[in-house]
């Protein structure tokens, strides 16, 4: 064993799991030393609330009716959220996909369009929110425009690139085999390119996430971000932790799910020597 | 009846010529490959022949009649790579042609429509010692079986002619070998022309009923562009004896140097 290289020495199927979990662990110490640190020197610390402090205000917000709405706010916000995430990166997909597929196939709408994407996509979609609520209002469709306006030129090109980089020895074959370009996009295109788009909306959700907080923390009556930003005024740790442990949460079960679905569904991509 | 006549055809890239003076007259069904260095124009050649490229003057006929402007199901294409696709299984990639031709729109049949035309491949999987593997996608294939399937791939459509563009340059020799049989009978049996671009002489010989030697013969140290290649032997193999062989062989290594 000694004798190996670092480079070439291999943890065991049990020290993978303790080694992943050990990072983990020690940030959970760490928090619990601290916060009993803080609170022996002050009991009403903020900060870094205890356990107990942080449970029931999980309790509050997600099992208990609000007082004045009547509501459970934890899952209003959980609700809120995840339609103009899920709204908005399902027209982001899907406009990236089309325009991915036809820019990709079709020389002359890549002439057209693809300068123009380019150039949009270097707008900073943040310097853009203002304009966003000037023009939809403080709705919901200001807050889904930012989400799509962040993460759709990003999808956009990247499937166009992905289009382009196919062999056209197979786009040639498909023609020599009767097909015509519909029939090219549909049946040679369209279905390499799902694989590689369920990874790039993967990548994307990061950023989703932060537009659509962002979105929530300027105008909104309720969402995840929205509910972070309105408790920071009364430096709410204890909610603010839990929201976004449930965020991590949330984002990790979607590209979990995303994994699964691409490997479940397009078995052949993940084929090696492909 | 002269099943493809190509009449003083020229290809020209800025600044370089690729092709000049290129007169060919074949008759049915002929088995013509086509051998030369690297860079005399042979794979443009055969872009031309198939579509891809069109020419700078000069014209192909077809059984006499213009060659169409795109590729199209009168002529198939096997290239060295990448000819088949990786997400199809085997038999969905040789039933992929019919179904484009009977599913206008959608490019894809069901129920027993699509039963019937996956019967109908594995036939032709089976033609090309395939059928054992019908349900496999590319990437779980060897080269030599990916070719295999990419030549059934293009004989479901009944080609006029089949292009070959170096289709076994990398497959090891035995395997080449088995390839060369295959080839042989699937064009004795259909009634097609083949052309079959290659590097390798020998291959040209054993497989061709005729020859077509591609080379430079004016060369400008000045301008290298100014110049194409062009049919510089042109030979009948029907009758050929191994002798022949070896005469080629000089006549090529000549050439080359």
């Amino acid at each position: 064993m000694s004798q190996h290289r670092i480079i070439n020495r291999q943890p065991g199927r049990a020290g993978v799991v303790w080694l992943a979990a050990l990072p983990f662990l020690l940030l959970a110490a760490a928090y619990l030393i601290g916060s009993e640190i803080r609170l022996e020197a002050n009991p009403n610390d903020k900060l870094l609330p205890p356990l107990g402090k942080i449970w029931t205000s999980i309790e509050r917000m997600a099992f208990t009716p609000d007082k004045r709405s009547g509501q459970y706010l934890f899952w209003v916000d959980t609700w809120a959220s995840l339609i103009r995430l899920g709204v908005g990166v399902s027209i982001a997909t899907i406009g990236g996909l089309v325009f991915g597929v036809a820019s990709g196939l079709i020389p002359y709408v890549r002439a057209t369009l693809s300068p123009f994407i380019a150039l949009l996509s270097m707008i900073p979609p943040l310097s853009v929110m203002p304009i966003l609520f000037i023009v939809f209002g403080l709705g919901e469709v200001a807050k889904i425009v930012l989400v799509v306006f962040g993460v759709m030129p990003f999808l956009m090109r990247d499937m166009q690139i992905w289009v382009l980089d196919l062999p056209g020895e197979q786009l040639i074959k498909a023609q020599t085999l009767g097909a015509n370009s519909w029939q090219i996009a549909l049946r040679v295109v369209l279905p390499q390119t799902l694989p590689r788009l369920i990874d790039s909306v993967r990548l994307t959700l990061g950023p989703a996430w932060l537009f659509l907080i962002a979105a929530e923390a300027i105008a909104s009556t309720e969402g995840l971000g929205y509910r972070i930003f309105l408790v920071r005024r009364y430096m709410s740790m204890d909610v603010i932790l839990p929201y976004v442990a449930w965020i991590t949460l949330l984002a990790f079960v979607m590209d979990f799910t995303l994994t699964r679905i691409s490997r479940k569904m397009f078995p052949w991509s993940k084929l090696e020597g492909r | 009846m002269t099943a493809i006549t190509v009449s003083n055809l020229w290809k020209e890239y800025p600044n370089q010529m690729v092709l000049e003076r290129i007169n060919l007259e074949l008759p049915n069904k002929a088995f013509c490959s086509i051998v030369g260095a690297s860079g005399c124009g042979k794979s443009t050649f055969l872009r031309i022949l198939l579509g891809q490229e069109s020419q700078t003057s000069g014209a192909i006929t077809l059984d006499g009649a213009p060659l169409a402007a795109d590729p199209g199901p009168d002529r198939g294409i096997v290239f060295q790579r990448y000819s088949v696709f990786p997400h199809l299984t085997a038999v969905e990639n040789v039933a992929f042609g019919l179904e484009t031709t009977r599913a206008p729109f959608l490019g894809r049949l069901f129920g027993a429509s699509r039963k019937a035309v996956l019967e109908e491949s594995r036939k032709h999987l089976d033609a090309v010692g395939l059928g054992y593997a019908s349900d496999k996608f590319p990437a779980e294939l060897s080269g030599g079986m990916q070719q295999r399937l990419a030549i059934a791939q293009a004989l479901v459509m009944n080609p006029k002619v089949l292009l070959l563009d170096e289709p076994f340059g990398a497959l090891d020799p035995g395997i080449r070998a088995d390839m060369h049989k295959l080839i042989f009978k699937l064009w004795e049996e259909n009634d097609m022309t083949v052309f079959m671009v290659t590097h390798d002489l020998e291959e040209g010989f054993k497989l061709g009923t005729r020859l077509l030697v591609f080379d430079m013969v004016r060369i400008d140290p000045h301008e290298p562009g100014a110049y194409g290649a062009t049919i510089t032997y042109d030979i009948p193999l029907e009758n050929k004896s191994n002798g022949e062989l070896r005469d080629i062989k000089n006549l090529d290594l000549k050439k080359k140097d």
